[in-house]
């Protein structure tokens, strides 16, 4: 086989991984890759800033379940990266990032624009890679999307000296990837499925409780088939809406800090937790002395660090979530002497306290005509998008009323920053998500604090002509952090009044787009429907009543039966 | 409760930020920590003592076989098992202590390895408990120097009747 470059090599290696879209930001040491991709049909995006391109890049692989990729320059471009890397690192998110470094005779030696972005991103990484020969370039590209995408997928960080990729190679053939050191476990033992399955049968008041790696391993039809065979109440985390429909019966919604009282009171009263693709994460279980005292805990993840980290389990398995639950399906359908109508009407009287818990206490607020209040507008915004729209989400109370409010009834249709909570995620991650699918409906469900930390990436959207829709849920305030000033910090509102801010209307008109402002409760939906028939990227500025809360809370480190309710 | 964990990984570059990072990133203690190559090529074993309750130490497992460049972990102390640590003591001998000095280093099978006028550097070599009983030994005696390699062990191998 002839020789190419190196950057050659490694475009025609992307494409081989089904490489579609690229996100990034050029500089000198990547030059040569920009050069070699000039010639492919792979789209490359030119972001605004390299945050953006991570980001993007995310949301791209939130929504499709594929590998999404960045491309950074050495120094500045990649440590600019590093908050994109660690917000995918956390949500466990399937990402390739490939950055320059300066040719390997200069690593070392502070050269300009030099950072040793392997070590920086050491924690933040599933795994990381300098690549040192040019016989390793193709294959190091290959392992780390095996990498990325299998087992527990997260972000994988290859950095490139540019005297590597502008040298030559002949091109290695395709070979399978033989890792003697990785090699996650993807089948639960029957013996665990057994002993789920009695514990289960058991049960009288039984709890799902349903994470982002249902959703990671495409498990939501699994899921929602064992939950409905078994009549088997369903809470979600942040990550994992979506993985079962918030509209049916058995939902019982988010849980924890900003979870429904149904929800966490379900969790505090159940004799049985079945934790599916979720890790007890703090936010979740809020006292961890308090939660889920009554209940054995089952727990599927395919990572074992996840299980019995913070909640000791019963009956642990490791596995792929969907593999895991086609296994407890297959387990109910096939045992003989077992009633699964039966079953089902074992829970009735547990579900009819759910019943009455939701009837007490229903997701609420107090609407009033003379304001905007912010989940009206994600109420509207669901009703004219069917629910059926992609929203991200920036972080604070934007995001808790986005999670609260627009009821998520299809997995991959809700892109937020879970376990970072990184602000100005939501806009570049709509990008992702809009490059994705170009015929979709995305909303960004905004604050106006976070959406200045990416505003820049408007003019990306422009470019590619992402007819993104932002909501802004104007407050004036960095107000989730105003809310916990409000309620135990004396109402010292302490650097969380942004009054200064710029006009989002005339910022939109700025970068080419649409700007909208509602300012009563009447405005509002007139400002939906325009925005929905706008083929432009359009800021909704939707000024909202400015100390609304986001209830039920459960103060930190109190249990989550001690909620705040409106 | 110390733990003895022994941890075999692919002898790439970083490998050694990516445990100690760990370590410290999770706040998980290291009492000691030693690495070097095994017989097969490209193989390294590290061998790691820490200190931690059950949940610590499986946490500490769990999370070292995660790493991609490791290939097995094993808690060795779940077995019998063998450990050996040296040290290395420059201790001050003069006229009326060298006596005293190679007296007590016999006692504990340790080796003079350097002479001067002054001092003494021996070598002992055996579990942590003895090299820190020579220690103490040695100490009112005036220990001026002393470097330990870290604890390495080894399971026991089965016991046939
Ligand atoms: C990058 C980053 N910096 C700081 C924070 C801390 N923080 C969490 S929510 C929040 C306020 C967000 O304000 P805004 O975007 O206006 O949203 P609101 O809560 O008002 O809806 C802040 C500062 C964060 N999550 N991310
Ligand atoms: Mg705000």
């Amino acid at each position: 086989m002839g020789k190419m470059s190196g950057a050659q090599a490694i475009v025609k290696c992307l494409k081989e991984e089904g490489v579609k879209i690229i996100f990034g930001y050029p500089g000198g040491a990547v030059i040569d890759l920009y050069d070699a991709l000039m010639d492919s049909d792979i789209v490359n995006v030119l972001v605004r800033h390299e945050q953006g391109a991570v980001h993007a890049a995310d949301g791209l692989a939130r929504v499709t379940g594929e590998v999404g990729v960045a491309l950074l320059t050495s120094g500045p471009g990649a440590t600019n990266g590093v908050t994109g890397i660690a917000t995918a690192y956390l949500d466990s998110i399937p990402m390739v990032v490939l950055t320059g470094q300066v040719p390997r005779a200069l690593i070392g030696n502070d050269a300009f624009q030099e950072v040793d972005i392997v070590g920086i991103s050491r924690p933040c990484t599933k795994h990381n890679y300098l690549v040192n020969k040019i016989e390793d370039l193709i294959p190091t590209i290959r392992e780390a999307f095996h990498v990325a995408r299998s087992g527990r997928p997260g972000p994988v960080l290859v950095d490139l000296p540019k005297d590597l990729v502008a040298s030559q190679l002949s091109y290695p053939e395709k070979q399978d990837i033989k890792m003697s050191s990785y090699q996650p476990t993807y089948k639960p033992h029957p013996v665990q499925i057994e002993k789920a399955c009695k514990k289960i049968m058991k049960a009288r008041k039984p709890v799902l409780y349903v994470g982002g790696g249902v959703i990671l391993s495409d498990a939501s039809k699994e899921l929602t088939e064992l939950a409905i065979k078994l009549n088997i109440p369903v809470t979600m985390t942040l990550m994992g809406l979506g993985a079962f429909p918030g509209s049916h019966e058995l939902s019982m919604g988010m849980l924890g800090m900003h979870g429904t009282y149904t929800a966490n009171m379900a969790v505090a009263e159940c004799d049985l937790l079945i934790a599916v693709g979720a890790r007890f994460d703090d936010r979740v279980t809020g006292k961890l002395a308090d939660f889920a005292t009554n209940a054995e805990i089952i727990h599927i993840d395919i990572d074992p660090t996840s299980i019995s980290k913070n909640v000791k389990v019963d009956v642990p398995i490791v596995s792929d979530c969907k593999n895991a639950l086609a296994a407890l399906n297959i387990w109910f359908d096939t045992k003989s002497g077992i009633d699964l109508v039966e079953e089902a009407n074992r829970h009735k009287p547990w579900f009819d306290t759910i019943r009455d818990w939701t009837e007490k206490h229903p997701l609420y607020y107090k609407d009033d005509s003379s304001v905007i209040k912010p989940q009206y507008v994600i109420e509207t915004l669901h009703k004219h998008t069917g629910g059926k729209a992609i929203i991200t989400t920036e972080v604070g109370q934007n995001q808790m009323w986005a999670a609260q409010f627009y009821k998520f009834d299809y997995q991959r249709h809700f892109v937020t920053s879970g376990g970072l909570g990184t602000m100005g995620f939501g806009l570049p991650a709509a990008i992702g998500a809009q490059m994705a699918f170009p015929d979709k409906t995305v909303i960004d469900i905004a604050g106006d604090g976070s959406i200045q930390m990416n505003i820049q990436e408007l003019a990306t959207a422009k470019q590619y002509n992402c007819p993104v829709k932002i909501a802004i849920l104007n407050n004036s305030y960095l107000g989730m952090v105003r809310q916990w000033q409000e309620l135990f910090y004396e109402k010292r509102y302490a650097s969380t009044t942004m009054d200064v801010a710029p006009d989002f209307v005339a910022l939109a008109r700025a970068y080419g787009a649409v700007g909208l402002r509602a300012t009563t409760k009447d405005e509002v939906e007139p400002v939906i429907k325009e925005a929905l028939a706008t083929d432009n990227i359009v800021i909704m500025d939707f000024k909202i009543e400015k100390e609304e809360g986001v209830y039920p809370m459960v103060p930190a480190g109190k249990a989550n039966t001690e909620m705040l309710l409106v | 409760m110390k733990h003895t964990i022994s941890v075999l990984l692919q002898n790439k570059p970083g490998v050694l930020s990516r445990v100690t990072g760990l370590f410290s990133g999770r706040g998980f203690n290291i009492e000691s920590l030693c690495v070097a190559e095994t017989l097969e090529p490209g193989v390294s074993c590290l061998t790691v003592v820490s200190r931690g309750d059950e949940a610590v130490i499986e946490q500490i497992t769990k999370q070292l076989h995660k790493l991609i460049d490791v290939i097995k972990v094993t808690d060795i102390s779940d077995h019998e098992y063998v450990e050996r640590e040296m040290v290395l003591i420059r201790v001050k001998a003069e006229s009326h202590t060298r006596a005293e000095v190679l007296r007590v280093i016999d006692i504990f099978r340790g080796k003079v390895v350097d002479v001067s006028a002054k001092s003494y550097a021996v070598e002992v070599t055996g579990p942590a408990s003895k090299i820190q009983a020579v220690i103490d030994i040695l100490r009112p005696i005036g220990i001026k120097e002393i470097v330990r390699t870290g604890t390495i062990a080894m399971a026991r191998a089965p016991k046939t009747k």
